[in-house]
């Protein structure tokens, strides 16, 4: 580590201003935070600053996906032997998968990151880590098969016209990897709807034995077929076809113990979620007019990407409702909508990811009202103050 | 019409109320009128095309009638009156189309009746014509419909291309080629939405270029 740290601070006077690449100063920065902590200490004043800042904010929700992609690994090999028919130990099907994965998770991160060190240079801003989490999501959420160039171009438009447009990281409206997954699902519905294409290779379709038919439980109750969801502790361990990591609801909840556990994550709103979630389905349920409404309500919290919606979209601080009550309200109407578009409109099994894109919008809306309701409070308060002081 | 020995016909003041309109002025992405058949027309080019002709004319010729009978108009009555002359104008459009273009007619069914009710046209006619000499009304009413001709051509371009792979129905990309490659269409260029994204970044590049547009 020594001897990096020399090297850094030997080619550093290249980078200041009047050096040869000061024009890619901001590059320079960001590897070098990236490598090490950075060395500029408040100069002035006495300020207590916490040791969290966004690249340990960042880092630990990668840390909280690692269980999903781990699980998600293995569950995309997994799929794939069954497919074929084939038996195949557990680290077989997990390096089969990871290898599959590993592509996806290089194309979203050099799309991803190449336009922020653009974007970074054009504006003469510093480079920050807020693709680091978008770009492990991104390829969590789409199928294993989905061909990479597609998965390049949803990248790109989701930095460049979810973020970039609205100022970069923290300015953002939408969930950039939402986007990505919802640019996918609109632009190339053949790729991402079916169900062939949650399985490797299945869409090709050689060896594949009889019987397998590679239908996501969804896939299944959408079609009013309950006898073929997989049971619900299947669908909790997550040995199931579906998108990348988000089939495994204990990998995911491990994510959220993570995330709750170092405060990273509104637990405030993964609990709304599951609640608004638990409402709407306990409400279709009582009406049950078609086998999905008669769908048991606790079956949805794992089924699709209904978890990991609530843990990993749902709480991105950015997107999120800002205000402590805000984020109940938020919560509850994504659990709420997810339920309600994933039952009553068959085109959109995935109910969840147009529910979280959809009160993203309106996240700032209710944070509005929150904050006025606070203000008329308190002016109550204070008008009633002052009279008793006038009397 | 008196003025015109006054000054020559395609003065630089004229030709600005044509140009204008084209870029700095522009109708769609700087005053962001006329949006919603922008949204509609634009999956293929062709209809665009005809749309943009149609809107042009309407336009031109309203914007000449109005501003002839401009000292005639009650005030009070005015809307009604402009309105009779662009229904005129759209009607005949309309069952000209029908006429020698019934394909397209029908492809564009019920936007080019919706034409009465594009703002761009109303815009014009009070705030141009109802104020100025037929001449400049003309070149005005012109500028205006190409304005917005010409931004519902790019988008319509770039949603034909990336969504359907054609330009003007001619299958472009298959004879290239690309789809040997695994290119494949963009279903999102074909929904409404994406002709407003488009019509957004045309905005993006025009004020990145032109910064005085940028709003404060």
């Amino acid at each position: 580590m020594n001897s990096l740290r020399k090297k850094i601070d030997k080619i550093k006077p290249h980078f200041t201003e009047g050096g040869r690449f000061a024009k890619l100063r901001s590059v320079f920065e960001g590897f070098e935070s990236f490598l090490f902590v950075p060395d500029r200490v408040t100069v002035r004043g006495s300020h207590i600053r916490d040791s969290i800042d966004l690249k340990r904010t960042m880092i630990i929700v990668v840390i909280a996906l690692v269980p999903a992609l781990l699980f998600g690994s293995y569950n995309v090999g997994l799929q794939y032997f069954r497919s074929i028919g084939a038996d195949a130990e557990i680290i077989r099907c997990f390096w089969f998968g990871f290898l599959k994965i590993l592509p996806l998770i290089i194309v979203s991160y050099v799309t991803g990151l190449g336009i922020e060190f653009i974007a970074a240079q054009i504006r003469g801003h510093e480079i920050n880590e807020g693709f680091l989490v978008t770009g492990i999501l991104i390829p969590l959420i789409v199928p294993v098969d989905v061909p990479l160039w597609m998965l390049a171009l949803s990248t790109a438009f989701a930095v460049i016209l979810g973020k970039e447009v609205f100022g970069g990281t923290g300015m953002n409206v939408f969930n950039p990897a939402l986007l990505a997954r919802a640019f996918l699902f609109f632009s190339y519905p053949g790729w991402m709807t079916g169900d062939t294409v949650w399985t490797y290779n299945l869409t090709a379709g050689e060896n594949i034995i009889d019987g397998f038919s590679g239908a996501t439980p969804l896939a299944y109750a959408a079609g009013g077929e309950l006898s073929g969801i997989p049971s619900f502790l299947e669908m909790f361990i997550g040995t199931i076809p579906g998108s990348v990591g988000e089939t495994s609801t204990i990998a995911v909840l491990l994510g959220a113990l993570i995330l709750i556990i170092t405060g990273i994550g509104s637990w405030k709103i993964i609990l709304s979620v599951f609640a608004g979630g638990l409402a709407m389905g306990l409400l279709l349920n009582l009406v049950a007019v078609n086998p999905f409404m008669e769908l048991p309500f606790y079956y949805h919290f794992v089924m699709g990407g209904f978890a990991f919606g609530a843990v990993f979209m749902a709480t991105d601080p950015v997107t999120a409702s800002q205000t402590e009550k805000g984020k109940w309200i938020y919560g509850f109407l994504i659990g709420v909508l997810s339920i309600l578009f994933r039952v009553l409109n068959p085109a959109y099994p995935e109910g969840v990811m147009l529910a979280i894109l959809l009160m993203n919008l309106f996240a700032p809306l209710i944070d509005y009202y929150i904050i006025e309701s606070h203000i008329k409070k308190r002016l109550k308060r204070a008008s009633l103050a002052n009279n008793i002081q006038g009397v | 019409m008196s003025s015109k020995e006054k000054e020559p016909l395609f003065s630089e003041k004229n030709r600005k109320l044509f140009t204008d309109q084209l870029g700095r002025n522009n109708p769609v992405t700087v005053q962001v009128l006329g949006i919603c058949s922008a949204l509609a027309v634009t999956v293929k080019l062709e209809p665009a095309l005809v749309m943009a002709l149609s809107v042009t004319i309407v336009l031109a010729v309203s914007n000449l009638i109005v501003s002839a009978l401009r000292n005639y108009i009650p005030d009070r009555i005015r809307i009604i009156v402009q309105l009779v002359v662009i229904a005129t104008m759209v009607i005949l459009v309309d069952q000209t189309l029908k006429a020698y273009a019934f394909d397209v007619s029908r492809q564009l069914s019920v936007f080019v009746g919706l034409i009465i009710t594009n703002c761009i046209i109303m815009g014009r006619l009070e705030a141009f014509a109802m104020a100025n000499k037929p001449w400049p009304a003309l070149l005005d009413g012109i500028g205006a419909g190409a304005g917005y001709g010409i931004i519902l051509i790019i988008v319509a371009f770039f949603r034909e291309f990336l969504g359907s792979g054609t330009i003007m129905g001619y299958p472009i990309l298959e004879k290239i080629g690309v789809y040997s490659f695994g290119y494949e269409d963009n279903g999102m260029m074909i929904l409404p939405p994406m002709a407003l994204i488009v019509v957004g970044l045309i905005i993006w590049v025009q004020r990145s270029r032109n910064r005085e547009l940028i709003e404060k």
